[in-house]
């Protein structure tokens, strides 16, 4: 079997401004083998694979490639790929507005005598990859016409065809359904029957163990462990990914919480849903209830907290706010029922990257009041000084720019920014990403301390550990459903066999 | 997981794009049949009429033609209008008072759109700087230029080859017709159409048939895809603005063949009846989707608007400037409303 | 050095230095001409009238000050540029001088509606123009260049048709207590008109930006669209508003061109005028991006444009030469504040700062 290694990665290191992001980190890769990377968001997968394809520049360790003498360093995608390693990421990197052809062929046209393209040679070839592939589709129209399932399958003919020894599927799966998924799973069994070598990056337990041989899982950009696809039961592989002695924090949660189930209903959604991110489902929030959506990524639990404030206009359902029935259109209707969401792509979507901290605190506040009633610069200032008082927000002064803070910090000034509005009810979504510990036990007992003021909060994130130690009740996502709820005295294994489903927990 | 709506669809349709496309040929001809019938006894029915749209409009139909390259790419040229004014003057003030030989200024005219849009393009590919910018400063330098020149009207002389050239009637052996005196009447066009439609064919095939030509629609259709798949994204862009000047200043030569006279305020306006045209072709602004032959019936809608306008002898020639608005506005609300329907299938 | 870096990066650096530049190009010019140094900055009184050249700048350059006021939000909440203002004031001028003329009249001498009906027609089309823009440009997420290239090529043609084709002229002097057309052009007491206008719409929109949460949103929405939402702002009206004041800007533009020369010249008013103000924007600083701004920088910069054009037109350059200089201008601008210029820059003095490091360590 040693014999048969096609790629081997070695202590690479990697580090952003401020953060490891990879810390030794091996991989092994077979000949005609189907290989996972597993891990959460943050975990190092695709800076791990953006090493290995040249994007990133790792700053110690080695990369050692079949047929190569000597370390290998790649300095962009082509160079990656004329070394035979080829990426497909989720958005298929091919052009829509050319035929299927073309995409296959772009870069290496063939050519006439005359030095222009051969579009019949083309044609003939593309007609010969893609039966090659047992595909059976008009070559000459343009990609944009064909499903997305398809331009990704034409993505891996291209790379297949461009003799790639390792074929890289960055998330290649999750906007397919399910036809397509077995589709691309037959592709990826017969190219592996050929001997080429497969990554396959993906957060679906389940496909996991449909196509894979092994299974590499990292953490907080470390390496946890190299497991072939029979040793590691699903749980296992979930506590793995998740961390199980992530922090040993003491115990927060106050002792035998307080019976909630007599509170004001706060929230109570039925059949709420949104096409193509989360299918209906109904959700009840007490007064006072912390409740957390708890699912991999990609399983719908950023989806449904959207829905209910009116990010993504739900299409279906009703929604009660205290007893009311309401119509969400856009954010600012939320807000005007008292929500607030702190989403969890802090820089797409939270901070505005050009203003200063005082008017990122200020902005929700202001945006529900009204254009025409400006809070005075005193207001504004106390305001500012307040939150970055009790938040412990450390930044040079309150007319800082947002951006350059620090991300604990970017994300506390969201939080006081919707702590301004003094919600009723405020979505917390990923609010401890990728900020430190310290930060991270001040914001989960801020968490409770607002619960007891009566707020309801719901809260997600990918570590259980936390979301035992906040919330009442557990809400349990997994592929764009939500699949149950568990509340009373929870175990993280109990939890982690609910997000894994199937039938072997052991 | 997310279930697209359209699931597979593999069978051959008619895309959104050939639909923009169909419309603008359908619309040319029912515009120009009814003129035909309207005008009937304005000889808008005759062959010559027709020709007479390309002769006034060969210059655009070469400005159009560079245009639709650099909107491909997603990038627009807005320094056409005064490039051609300053190629004209050139033309003229060289013929009349430096006494040169035309061919030798004609050379000079192309190579001066070269090194113009080479800078262009550097600006544009390699420092990243916005298209519109950029063009908007070369419009400002152009037509300053011209005014250094001269700012007098200056005509190309009468006994220089050139006015020669301009001449030249390239008749067609069909279509005649006998006028009131009973004389043949035989339909010609002018050497700057047939500059003008070899342009037009060039750059067709070199769109259709060229590396460089799917370049620029790969650039245009996702920068990043076409840097992934191995294209000189910066490269092509500013091939893509070298190409842009280096046709206007053929159609300067063109626009000169037909005006024989150089003068600051020369086509004023005409790079946006080049974007116009284009956009009415088809080619969308935000690149890569397009091709000249629309850009072709987008100038011939647009020369048989003021055709219109003009035969009719009473309407005010502003109505020809409203209708090619309105029409524009009529393509672009529909390409964006084929983008959002685009969009909400996905 | 670190001093001369906190100058230069100060918000108003860029238009206050090319203002300045240009002051000391007219003393440098006014010096070789053998005037008195000053001569560029000296006021005078002549028939009861201010006049000297910084007065000249000042009023010439009202126009393009008012156009940038309504530039400078477009631009930031939309990250592109309205290129259809200088055809909107035409036609804007056109509507009120067909009011005030009647329709089909070249030359009036006597109002045939009470000047302030003409007045608020010729704001309520720039107001209409602009939503019209908005409208496709927010809603209908179409390209703000693009969108505005529409009424950049009708605005112009149907302020003809409302002119009849002709150019209207409206004789209407003002005399003691009756106000004329000219009033808005010409001078109130000593003072001219447009610089008067001009302060007034810079003075309403200062007070809008420093009282309420306009300034605010705008920006927000140019920077971060998407968390802009989420926190509650409607950005799509928000731009569509932008729309409307620079359409709004427009008409007071159109007002007052218009009234300078007492008639409608649809073929010449605010020719060239958009290409100024998105230049005076550029100039005062402001990421033609989008995002931040700064309404002192454009209004600087619009008076500098003016300033340069007064100040080739002081050295003999004729004004259809003048725009070469302003194409240079504008290329060096933007270099500068390009991106991969600004690395190649650190680049370069990172190679020299290693350069001298070396050159240390091996003495």
């Amino acid at each position: 079997m040693k014999d048969n290694v096609v790629l081997t990665m070695r202590g690479i290191c990697m580090t952003f401004p401020g953060v490891k992001a990879l810390q030794d980190v091996d991989l092994t890769l077979y000949k005609g083998e189907i290989h996972a990377l597993m891990g959460e968001n943050g975990a190092g997968k695709s800076t791990l694979i953006k090493c290995l394809t040249g994007i990133n520049n790792f700053e110690a360790g080695e990369i050692r490639l079949d047929g190569i003498d000597g370390p290998i360093r790649n300095h962009s995608t082509l160079d990656a790929q004329k070394k035979g390693i080829s990426t497909v990421y989720q958005e298929v990197n091919l052009c829509p507005n050319l035929s299927v052809a073309e995409n296959l062929y772009i870069g290496r046209e063939p050519l006439t005598k005359f030095h222009t393209i051969d579009r019949k040679a083309m044609v003939e070839g593309a007609k010969r990859i893609m039966a090659d592939l047992d595909f059976d589709i008009d070559v000459t129209q343009n990609l944009e016409n064909y499903s997305l399932a398809l331009q990704q399958m034409i993505a891996i003919a291209r790379a297949v065809d461009m003799d790639c020894k390792v074929l890289i599927l960055d998330e290649p799966t999750s906007s397919l359904d399910d036809n397509e998924v077995e589709k691309l799973f037959g592709l990826m069994r017969r190219l592996r029957d050929e001997g080429v070598s497969i990554v396959f990056v993906t957060h679906f337990l389940e496909q996991v163990y449909a196509v894979c041989d092994r299974i590499t899982v990292l953490r907080n950009g470390q390496l946890v462990g190299e497991y072939p696809i029979a040793e590691l039961p699903r749980v296992k592989l979930v506590a793995a990914m998740m961390g199980k002695d992530f922090d040993d924090l003491a115990d927060i949660k106050p002792e035998g919480g307080a019976d909630l189930s007599n509170a004001e209903m706060m929230i109570d959604a039925k059949g709420l849903s949104h096409k193509g991110t989360i299918k209906p489902f109904d959700l009840e929030i007490r007064k006072g209830e912390v409740v957390g959506l708890t699912g991999l990524l990609g399983s719908g639990r950023s989806e449904l907290a959207r829905a209910i404030y009116g990010a993504d206009k739900a299409q279906t359902g009703t929604l009660k706010v205290k007893g009311q029935e309401v119509k969400i259109n856009a954010p600012i209707d939320a807000m005007n029922l008292g929500m607030g969401l702190l989403p969890d792509d802090r820089k797409a979507e939270g901070i505005i990257a050009d203003l200063s901290v005082r008017e990122n605190i200020i902005l929700a506040l202001q945006a529900k009041r009204g254009m025409g009633h400006l809070l005075s610069r005193a207001e504004q200032e106390k305001l500012a000084d307040e939150y970055i008082e009790t938040l412990q927000i450390k930044t040079a002064s309150k007319e800082t720019l947002i951006k350059q803070l620090s991300g604990g910090n970017q994300q506390k000034v969201i939080l006081a920014r919707w702590l301004a509005t003094d919600p009723d009810f405020l979505i917390l979504d990923e609010p401890t990403r990728g900020i430190d510990v310290g930060t991270k036990t001040e914001i989960q007992k801020l968490v409770i301390q607002l619960a007891q003021e009566g707020k309801s909060i719901m809260f997600i994130s990918s570590e259980i550990e936390e979301m035992l130690r906040t919330c009442n009740r557990l809400a349990v996502l997994r592929d764009g459903a939500k699949i149950g709820e568990l509340d009373g005295e929870l175990t993280q294994e109990q939890v982690m066999a609910a997000i894994a489903g199937g039938g072997d927990s052991e | 997981m997310k279930k697209p709506e359209n699931a597979v669809k593999e069978r051959r349709q008619i895309n959104g794009n050939t639909l923009l496309l169909l419309i603008t040929i359908g619309l040319f001809i029912v515009m120009y049949a009814v003129g035909c019938v309207i005008y009937a006894g304005k000889g808008f029915t005759h062959l010559q009429n027709f020709l007479n749209i390309l002769i006034t409009n060969a210059g655009l139909l070469c400005v159009a033609c560079g245009m639709t390259c650099v909107m491909l790419t997603g990038g627009i040229d807005i320094s056409v209008g005064a490039l051609i004014a300053m190629d004209c003057m050139l033309l003229a003030v060289g013929m009349s008072e430096w006494g040169m030989n035309p061919i030798l200024l004609c050379i000079l005219v192309l190579v001066i759109g070269v090194v113009f849009g080479m800078f262009q393009g550097f600006c544009v590919g390699y420092l990243e700087i916005q298209p519109f910018i950029v063009s908007m400063a070369g419009m400002f330098f152009c037509r300053g230029m011209t005014a250094v020149i001269s700012t007098d009207q200056v005509s190309v002389p009468s006994d220089s080859l050139f006015y020669t050239w301009a001449n030249a009637k390239i008749t067609i052996p069909f279509g005649g017709y006998y006028n009131k005196k009973g004389i043949l009447q035989v339909p010609y066009i002018r050497v700057g159409v047939v500059i003008a439609l070899a342009v037009l064919v060039i750059i067709f095939l070199v769109l259709r048939y060229t590396k460089f030509g799917r370049s620029l629609y790969a650039v245009g259709g996702s920068e990043q895809s076409a840097a992934m798949m191995g294209l000189d994204v910066k490269k092509t862009k500013m091939e893509a603005y070298v190409l842009s000047s280096f046709l206007c200043s053929i159609g300067g030569i063109c626009y000169c063949l037909n005006t024989m006279a150089g003068s600051v305020s020369q086509a004023t306006g005409l790079e946006m009846d080049a974007i116009a045209s284009s956009v009415i072709g088809g080619t969308l602004l935000t690149g890569g989707v397009g091709n000249v032959i629309g850009s072709f019936f987008g100038v011939l809608i647009n020369g048989t608007i003021s055709s219109l306008v003009k035969t009719n002898g009473k309407l005010l020639s502003s109505w020809a400037n409203i209708a090619t608005a309105a029409l524009l506005c009529f393509f672009i609300v529909l390409q964006s409303v084929f983008a959002l329907l685009k969009d909400r299938k996905k | 050095m670190s001093r001369i870096r906190k100058i230069t990066q100060m918000k108003l650096f860029l238009p206050v230095f090319c203002m300045i530049l240009v002051m000391l190009i007219n003393v440098i010019a006014d010096v070789a001409m053998g005037k008195v140094p000053w001569s560029f900055f000296t006021i005078s009184i002549k028939n009861g009238l201010l006049y000297g050249r910084i007065i000249d700048v000042l009023n010439r350059g009202s126009e393009v000050a008012i156009l940038a006021i309504g530039m400078t939000l477009v631009v930031s909440a939309s990250a592109g540029t309205d290129i259809s203002v200088g055809s909107v004031m035409s036609l804007c001028a056109c509507f009120c001088c067909m009011l005030l003329a009647g329709y089909g009249v070249s030359s009036t001498t006597s109002f045939a509606m009470p000047l302030i009906v003409g007045v608020l027609g010729c704001l309520l089309m720039g107001v209409l123009c602009g939503a019209f823009n908005g409208t496709l440009v927010a809603y209908l997420n179409v390209q703000p260049m693009v969108a505005t290239l529409i009424l950049y090529s009708a605005a112009r043609a149907i302020g003809l048709l409302f002119c009849n084709n002709l150019i209207v002229y409206i004789r209407v002097p003002t005399s003691g207590l009756s106000i004329g057309y000219d009033i808005f052009g010409g001078y109130i007491g000593p003072i001219p008109t447009p610089i008067i206008i001009a302060a007034v719409c810079v003075a309403v929109m200062t007070i809008v930006l420093k009282k309420t949460a306009f300034g605010l949103s705008v920006q927000s929405v140019g920077i971060n669209r998407k968390a802009s939402r989420i926190a509650g702002l409607n950005s799509q009206r928000l731009i569509l508003l932008c729309y409307i004041i620079c359409g709004l800007c427009a008409g007071i533009a159109g007002l007052v061109a218009s009234s300078r020369i007492t008639s409608a010249d649809a073929n010449n008013i605010g020719l060239n005028y958009e290409m100024d103000a998105i230049l005076a924007v550029a100039l005062g600083g402001n990421s033609l991006g989008g995002g931040k701004f700064n309404l002192a920088g454009s209004i600087i910069g619009a008076y500098t444009i003016q300033a340069i054009t007064t100040t080739m037109y002081n050295m003999g350059v004729s004004s259809a030469q003048a725009p070469v200089f302003k194409g240079i201008i504008v290329i060096i601008i933007v270099v500068i504040q390009a991106p991969p210029f600004k690395e190649f820059l650190a680049k370069q003095r990172a190679k020299r700062q290693q350069a001298s490091g070396k050159e240390a360590a091996s003495v």
